[in-house]
């Protein structure tokens, strides 16, 4: 019996049991849409807090001044010693050195009293480099951000908050105006984009300037090189914790000490960056677990519909014997009609669970990431469990001998 | 295709017993129980001949035509078909033998439900090979042989009793075997109807074919050229 023969008899076959089909096909299709929805879903959710995270900043490796000195880890002067000093970022921005670290910016500032015309507003006067945009995930949405020639001549430019521009200069234009701040006139260059607050205070109230001309003309510290923080970027989430490694080590090399005598301090938001990966490292794996859990059932459902199907159909494997029909030509018909199930089933709902990734963001708010892995995996648990049911029993039944198949009920 | 296979095509020389049963038994275990269904039957039916096999329910006729048709194996005892030990086959042989050497009417019709009594009348070709269009017209020739050219696209649950049982003949003489095995094949119908049947069997017969029929009437068995009476599963030659 050719190929052809076999597919117009399954075809057959199944056609006359057309609820029975249909009823195996939505099995298939609803375990693979929901493992496809359910783990794209759980990954797309992952995906956003993770974006979230990155918008913060998160590959970021704070180091101040001071160390921890209790053993319950609460931190002895953290800040007010003045230990680091420009030439330690400079260490650090050395790729040699540091090979994970891709961006360093030091930073020191104050409170200070800004005056234009007749307004005066107390702001935060920060001295730093060109990195620290990139480095604090930040943008300007006019005029432009220090550059390196900036801070190597020290020059009298300042790029200021939302908050800052509106206190000082109301709906005047910023850039090009002259502000004054400790007595020191400055440029604006630029404005930051509007951020909000955070832990560390009002991200829109900054006056931000050259590390130089802040050490030059604002500082009032005694060495003029120390600086109050370093923000360090590693050059993604995994490679964060080598950043820290080699900020350690080379912080302790620069400074001749013993860790136990640590003159500095580095923390991250890494105590955050690890509660979100550990939770979306729940969740993903809670979704798995359900998107698995309904995978097994829409197996198991499958697996039951076609057992019964090939057990009320043994004396049909009797009857087909009895007329002439090989075990192998049984044998090939149940494992075509199994897979023209399996397959029909399985595209359906990959086109269901591809629909859905693109309907539900909009419904739900939520991101759905399509994971080609599950999907895959989706496709072939189903399928193999599709044929196995449907062959396995066929299988049996095609080896006994034709009277003994005719006559079970 | 063995040259096994092709040995048991060609008939054999010197021997003229179609088929031949020396002690066969067939012992079914029912748990603890056995049931011995047949115990040791000698039988020879020669080529041509009209068989008819009668007695009592339960003494084992049924059995014994199943042996006959391949469709089940003897617990002992030997079985030649055409010269060749059919303990002898494997399963490539028997479908083989059973699709081209025995047409079965069962007492149930045995008739696919969801396909046209065309289809089911074209299995038994489908399983041989024979291509699409010359399947379509030996299956039509049949239907017409047993008077149903004009219900050959009506399914098993559109047809009399008797109608599916000429659809059952149709599909058992559709590969032109040499023997044709009916169980009660007119068991569940009324006179009529069996007189139909009756009437296909006597012309297969006329035309060279070798018929084994079961029955419980006498008026049926008195169609056939000779009659074997099953009696505990025993076999005795009444004429
Ligand atoms: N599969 C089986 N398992 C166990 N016992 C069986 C089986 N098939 C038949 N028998 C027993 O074998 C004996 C013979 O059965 P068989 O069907 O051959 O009788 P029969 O002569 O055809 O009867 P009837 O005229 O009622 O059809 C019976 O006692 C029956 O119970
Ligand atoms: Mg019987």
């Amino acid at each position: 019996m050719t190929w052809l023969e076999t597919l117009r008899t399954a075809y057959e076959a199944l056609n006359t049991r057309r609820l029975r089909s249909l009823l195996t096909v939505l099995g298939i299709l609803i375990g693979i849409a929901a493992v496809i929805l359910t783990v794209g879903l759980g990954q797309g959710a992952s995906q956003k807090v993770t974006d979230q995270i990155n918008k913060l900043g998160s590959n970021l490796l704070i180091v101040s001044p001071g160390s921890v000195t209790s053993a319950s880890g609460v931190r002895g002067g953290r800040g007010s010693a003045t230990t680091l000093t420009v030439d330690d970022a400079v260490v650090l921005s050395d790729p040699a050195v540091a090979p994970d670290i891709a961006s360093v910016a030091p930073t020191s500032q104050s409170s200070v009293t800004a005056i234009a015309g007749n307004a005066n507003w107390t702001t935060t006067a920060v001295g730093t480099t060109a990195d620290w945009l990139t480095v604090r995930a930040r943008t300007v949405t006019a005029g432009r951000f220090l550059t390196a020639a900036d801070v190597a001549s020290g020059a009298p430019v300042v790029v200021i908050g939302q908050t800052t521009a509106t206190q000082l200069l109301g709906p005047v234009s910023p850039v090009g105006q002259t502000i004054s701040i400790s007595g020191q006139s400055l440029t604006v260059i630029g404005v930051l984009n509007v951020e909000g607050s955070t832990t560390g205070g009002d991200q829109d109230d900054l006056a931000i300037m050259p590390q130089t001309t802040y050490s030059a003309r604002i500082s009032t510290t005694a060495n003029p090189r120390s600086v109050s923080t370093i923000y360090v970027q590693a050059r993604d989430q995994g490679s964060l914790s080598a950043a820290y490694q080699e900020t350690v080590a080379a912080l302790l090399a620069t400074h001749g000490v013993q860790p136990a005598a640590a003159d500095f301090t580095v923390s991250s938001q890494q105590a955050l960056v690890d509660t979100v990966t550990t939770t979306t490292r729940i969740l993903t794996v809670l979704l798995a677990s359900v998107a698995a859990i309904s995978l097994l059932v829409g197996g198991i459902g499958v697996m039951n519909i076609m057992l019964v199907s090939v057990t009320e159909r043994v004396r049909e494997i009797g009857l087909r014997k009895a007329l002439g029909a090989t075990p192998s030509v049984i044998l090939r018909q149940f494992l075509v009609e199994a897979s023209l199930l399996g397959l029909v089933g399985g595209i359906a709902g990959l086109a269901i669970g591809l629909i859905g990734a693109a309907v539900l963001p909009g419904m739900l708010g939520q991101p759905v990431t399509i994971s080609p892995i599950a999907a895959t995996a989706a496709l072939v648990v189903s399928l193999g469990i599709g044929i196995g049911a449907g062959v396995y029993p066929a299988s049996r039944a095609a080896k006994l001998p034709p009277i003994e198949a005719l006559r079970s009920e | 295709m063995t040259a096994a296979l092709e040995a048991m095509v060609v008939e054999p020389a010197g021997e003229s017993a179609l088929l031949q049963l020396r002690g066969v038994t067939k012992t079914y275990l029912m748990g603890e129980i056995t049931v011995q269904a047949v115990r040791g039957v000698d039988l020879d039916v020669q080529e041509g001949d009209y068989l008819a096999i009668i007695g009592p329910s339960g003494s084992g006729k049924s059995t014994l035509m199943h042996i006959i048709g391949c469709l089940d194996i003897p617990t002992t005892g030997t079985y030649t078909l055409a010269g060749i030990d059919v303990a002898g086959m494997g399963e490539l042989q028997l479908a083989q033998v059973r699709n081209r050497r025995i047409g079965f009417v069962f007492q149930a019709f045995n008739l696919l439900p969801g396909m046209s009594a065309l289809r089911n009348v074209e299995l038994p070709l489908m399983y041989a090979g024979v291509s699409r269009a010359d399947r379509r017209a030996r299956a039509v020739r049949a239907l017409e042989r047993v008077g149903l050219g004009d219900r050959i696209d009506h399914k098993p649950n559109e047809l009399s009793g008797g109608q599916q049982q000429r659809v059952s003949v149709a599909r058992a003489l559709v590969t032109e075997p040499d023997l044709i095995l009916a169980d009660e094949p007119t068991g569940n119908l009324d006179s009529a109807s069996t007189e139909e049947i009756l009437g296909l069997f006597r012309e297969l017969h006329d035309s060279g074919r070798t018929i084994v029929l079961i029955t419980h009437e006498h008026d049926v068995a008195d169609q056939a050229s000779r009659v074997v009476a099953m009696r505990d599963g025993q076999a005795e030659v009444v004429r």
